[in-house]
């Protein structure tokens, strides 16, 4: 997905972990994942560069769907859809 | 001539089947699981391994961990006290960290200055306490098991560890035997 595509997404459920670092990040989408419906879009937002490579990872094991990731200023918008 | 490359045929095939009966015993023994010995009682150890685990458990891998020798003292609740101990026992008891908030680090220690100074900094960065990745543990259902030897060894006694979910004590048998089945193991 484009950067574009990525920003204009539906978002069902927006995780701001941008407070706390590895693992937290991870803790918190487990948890929120399982608040929303199999299709839905959410997004993680982190201030940690690490939860940008491991968010990716945790997809894949968990079979959910990696998008992309958009940088803003200091965060990162990470983007995933439940599977 | 003939019967030679049958004979070989023959025993390449009983090969392949009992190396396929090999592949599917690991397949089927492996879990998504991961075992840890932790041996450690360094702050920096456990934290560690803290980390892994939540890691693990956070990608719904089973999580079993098994606390010996020094990084009991990690269990240690310091509000609970133990009685009948023998000399020996109370002299370790006293010597040793009473809970994980009281570990030493590998280094850079300086006389407990190290381990505030980790701690503010974690706070700072927004790492989870030691406190908290014991409660996001038993919440995530992380298993931990207690070696009952070196407990027995280190003279502390069971009235005296941490409340945890199932907390259980167990020996080394327990560890190699959860090991066997995780896909991944750790000594830390």
């Amino acid at each position: 997905m484009t950067q574009e595509e990525l920003q204009n997404l539906q978002v069902t459920k927006t995780v701001d972990a941008r407070g706390t670092a590895c693992p937290g990040p991870l803790l918190e989408a487990k948890k929120a994942i399982g608040t929303i419906k199999t299709g839905d879009i959410m997004e993680v937002l982190s201030a940690d560069e690490g939860t940008k490579v491991d968010i990716p990872k945790w997809c894949a094991k968990q079979g959910h769907e990696y998008l992309g990731t958009v940088e803003v200023s200091g965060y990162f918008r990470i983007f995933m859809k439940k599977h | 001539m003939e019967q030679d490359v049958n004979k070989q045929i023959i025993q390449l095939e009983q090969q392949v089947e009992a190396l396929k009966t090999k592949i599917s015993n690991l397949e089927n023994s492996r879990k998504d699981q991961l075992s840890m010995a932790i041996v450690s009682g360094d702050m920096d150890k456990v934290l560690a391994a803290m980390v892994i685990s939540l890691a693990a458990a956070a990608m719904d891998t089973k999580v079993k961990l098994f606390f010996s020798f020094w990084a009991l003292s990690a269990l240690r609740d310091n509000k609970k006290k133990a009685k009948g101990k023998d000399l020996i026992s109370k002299m370790f008891g006293i010597m040793l960290p009473k809970g994980k908030n009281k570990l030493k680090l590998s280094n850079m220690n300086m006389a407990g200055m190290g381990p505030l100074m980790i701690k503010s900094l974690m706070k700072k960065q927004g790492v989870l306490s030691i406190d908290q990745m014991f409660k996001e543990a038993a919440e995530l259902g992380i298993e931990i098991t207690v070696c009952e030897m070196s407990m027995n060894l280190m003279g502390f006694k069971k009235e005296e560890m941490i409340d945890y979910p199932g907390l259980r004590y167990a020996g080394a048998t327990t560890f190699i035997s959860d090991a066997g089945e995780s896909s991944i193991q750790l000594f830390i």
